[in-house]
């Protein structure tokens, strides 16, 4: 032994040395969660106040235009909501078949090993890449242009790993004698998913989903790199309304049509030097804001919904 | 009853026999699904294809020891330079800023969460944490241009409008939640019989962090980090509206300077005919930061494995 024995002073005091050092990382760790919090505090009530004149019906129903004062978020927010119909459209069936067919049907061979480190692999890929992408296929190869259909799609892609994901813990959290009651019956596989599995499932999947959508409604670095305009001042054609002296659109017209989308009008409007567009910017910011807390808001109901629901 | 024979077992009756067509049709909706589930590899194989078939394209009229070590990048110019470098170092600075501001705020949110707080301040923490990281990335590059670089010019005069400083903080800001999540959960799933063995020893609970969960909790939190550096390197909006736009070769983060991801942006806001040269250093730019995102993952593939403990 090198040491005598500490005296009971000594060990009083490096115990109360400890102690402090606790209490100071304590400290420490709360001021690093009040930077957050003060992050979107400021963040926040900068877009409300900056922005605040701007919020009112006619910035809604206006399109963008060369003056801050009459420009609105028109042409935005429609085609943000046409897009993210497409991506819905798209990624629920393809994702929800995938998670059903990696949960039910893989067998634990290479095939699955490959699937499934390709689904981890692109949930890591920077979101232009997939914009890039795009580009090559589905503007060029496949002829859809700049459109609503080829960012759908893009999105589509982007966040079918979180569709996959969710589906996959969904039909997880199933218990396994769901599955096995239908089988006892004589259901086949297809059935049991169909009637059993997928219904119970959906809470979850559409938790999943949800989440998706809300963060591809704030993408903008694939959507530019499609070519989506920053300065729009019509609407995608209405099907079955006149455009032009006797054509009339189709059922169809809109998806090939030109469009906008929030997040790339707030970057068209952060991006000019006049100060009065600044306001525009907060404005729309606002919005887009608003429109990500909710969906965000109504899975995290539905998640809560889903577990009281649950009877197993 | 036992089978000794075939003659023994029962036939079929009639009514199931009618539904062999059940089969055809359940290996049929096997197939569907598992064309679904194949898409994502189509995915992977259309990003390689499209990067890389470009990107022949284009180094069949650009050198790759030019592209590499060339110190100007000004692909629309006349006296064209194609020096990948250049867009390079905007990424990695603006990357090192955001992870020295991520990484230990991350991580001491983490420890905290994990080690210190009680119930309610973790349910109060939780959704600032999921609500930081809901923030779309333009409304973080509106609060990098309009409040942040402001603020900082009243500490640093001589901080130009754009910069990389200002980028890197709030991508940084960015990028906490998702350290902090992950760290976490690395860290709660060390078992309690490590920290409680600390505490038999006498130790309190900061140095039972730091010295027992952190190292055990290792391999999550590099994976982690990994993720973060990912996230870093491949974020496009926040430099595209506050670092400026203009290809700068600096290591100087208080410096305006174009990334790989703005530069594409960029391009992609202009008129590209399919095909130009300048078309196509879009895709050597991606290409490269798919190089490099991949090069970071492999490094946190094998530092996972090495460092991995069992229990």
């Amino acid at each position: 032994m090198q040491h005598a024995a500490l005296t009971t002073e000594e060990i009083r005091a490096l115990i109360a040395k400890g102690k402090m050092k606790d209490t100071i990382f304590k400290a420490v760790g709360l001021l690093c969660l009040a930077i957050g919090l003060l992050v979107i505090f400021l963040l926040v009530s900068d877009m409300v106040i900056r922005g605040s004149e701007r919020l009112n019906l006619a910035f809604f129903t206006e399109f963008a235009s060369r003056r801050a004062g009459q420009a609105g978020i028109l042409s935005a927010w429609v085609g943000s909501l046409l897009v993210m119909t497409v991506t819905a459209f798209a990624a629920v069936p393809l994702g929800v078949a995938a998670g059903v067919y990696l949960e039910e049907y893989a067998k634990r061979n290479w095939i699955t090993e490959i699937i499934e480190i390709n689904i981890t692999n692109l949930a890591a890929v920077p979101s232009i890449v997939y914009g890039l992408l795009s580009l090559g296929i589905f503007v060029y190869a496949f002829g859809f242009g700049q459109s609503i259909l080829t960012a759908g799609l893009t999105l589509a892609l982007l966040i079918l790993p979180i569709v996959i994901v969710s589906t996959r813990e969904a039909i997880r959290a199933i218990p396994a004698m769901i599955r096995e009651g239908s089988m006892a019956v004589g259901a086949t596989r297809w059935q049991t998913c169909r009637y059993h599995i997928i219904p119970y499932a959906m809470p979850g999947i559409l938790t999943g989903v949800i989440i998706g959508l809300a963060r591809a409604i704030g993408e903008t670095a694939p959507i530019i790199t499609i070519g989506a305009l920053t300065f729009i001042a019509f609407l995608p054609p209405v099907p079955f309304t006149e455009v032009s002296p006797g054509v009339s659109a189709g059922l169809f017209d809109w998806l090939m049509s030109p469009f906008t989308v929030m997040p790339i009008q707030i970057f068209n409007w952060t991006s000019r030097p006049d100060p009065a567009f600044e306001v525009n910017a907060a404005a729309a910011g606002f919005v887009l804001m608003i429109m990500v807390l909710s969906m965000n808001a109504v899975a995290i109901w539905l998640r809560y919904k889903m577990r009281k629901n649950i009877k197993w | 009853m036992t089978a000794n024979n075939a003659s023994d077992l029962p036939v079929v009756s009639d009514r199931l026999a009618k539904n062999a067509m059940r089969n055809v049709s359940e290996r049929l909706i096997e197939m569907l699904l598992f064309a679904a589930a194949a898409v994502s590899v189509l995915t992977t194989i259309g990003i390689v294809y499209v990067l890389v078939s470009e990107s022949i394209h284009f180094f069949q009229n650009v050198s790759i020891v030019d592209f590499l070590t060339d110190t100007q990048w000004t692909p629309l110019f006349d006296d064209a330079h194609f020096g990948i470098m250049v867009l390079v170092s905007g990424t990695l600075v603006s990357s090192f800023v955001a992870l020295a501001v991520a990484i230990p705020m991350g991580t001491i949110i983490a420890i905290y969460l994990s080690e210190f707080a009680n119930g309610k301040v973790r349910e109060v923490a939780k959704p600032i944490l999921e609500l930081l990281g809901g923030i779309p990335t333009i409304v973080f590059g509106y609060f990098a241009l309009l409040m942040v670089t402001p603020l900082l010019q009243k500490i640093f005069p001589e901080l130009p409008g754009f910069s990389l400083l200002s980028a890197g903080l709030v991508m940084g800001i960015m990028i906490v939640p998702y350290i902090a999540s992950l760290s976490e959960d690395a860290m709660r799933s060390v078992p309690m019989s490590l920290r409680e063995g600390s505490y038999a020893m006498g130790s309190t609970r900061l140095h039972t962090a730091i010295h027992v969960v952190v190292p055990a909790a290792f391999s999550g939190l590099a994976a982690s980090y990994i993720l973060a550096i990912s996230r870093a390197v491949g974020e496009t909006m926040i430099l595209a509206v506050a670092a400026g736009m203009q290809p700068n070769l600096t290591w100087n983060p208080m410096e305006p300077a174009a990334t790989i991801t703005s530069y594409i942006v960029q391009v992609a806001l202009g008129d590209l005919p399919h095909g130009s040269i300048g078309y196509q250093t879009i895709f050597a730019a991606g290409l490269t930061l798919i190089l490099i995102t991949l090069a970071f993952n492999i490094l946190g593939q094998w530092l996972r494995r090495k460092f991995r403990e069992n229990y």
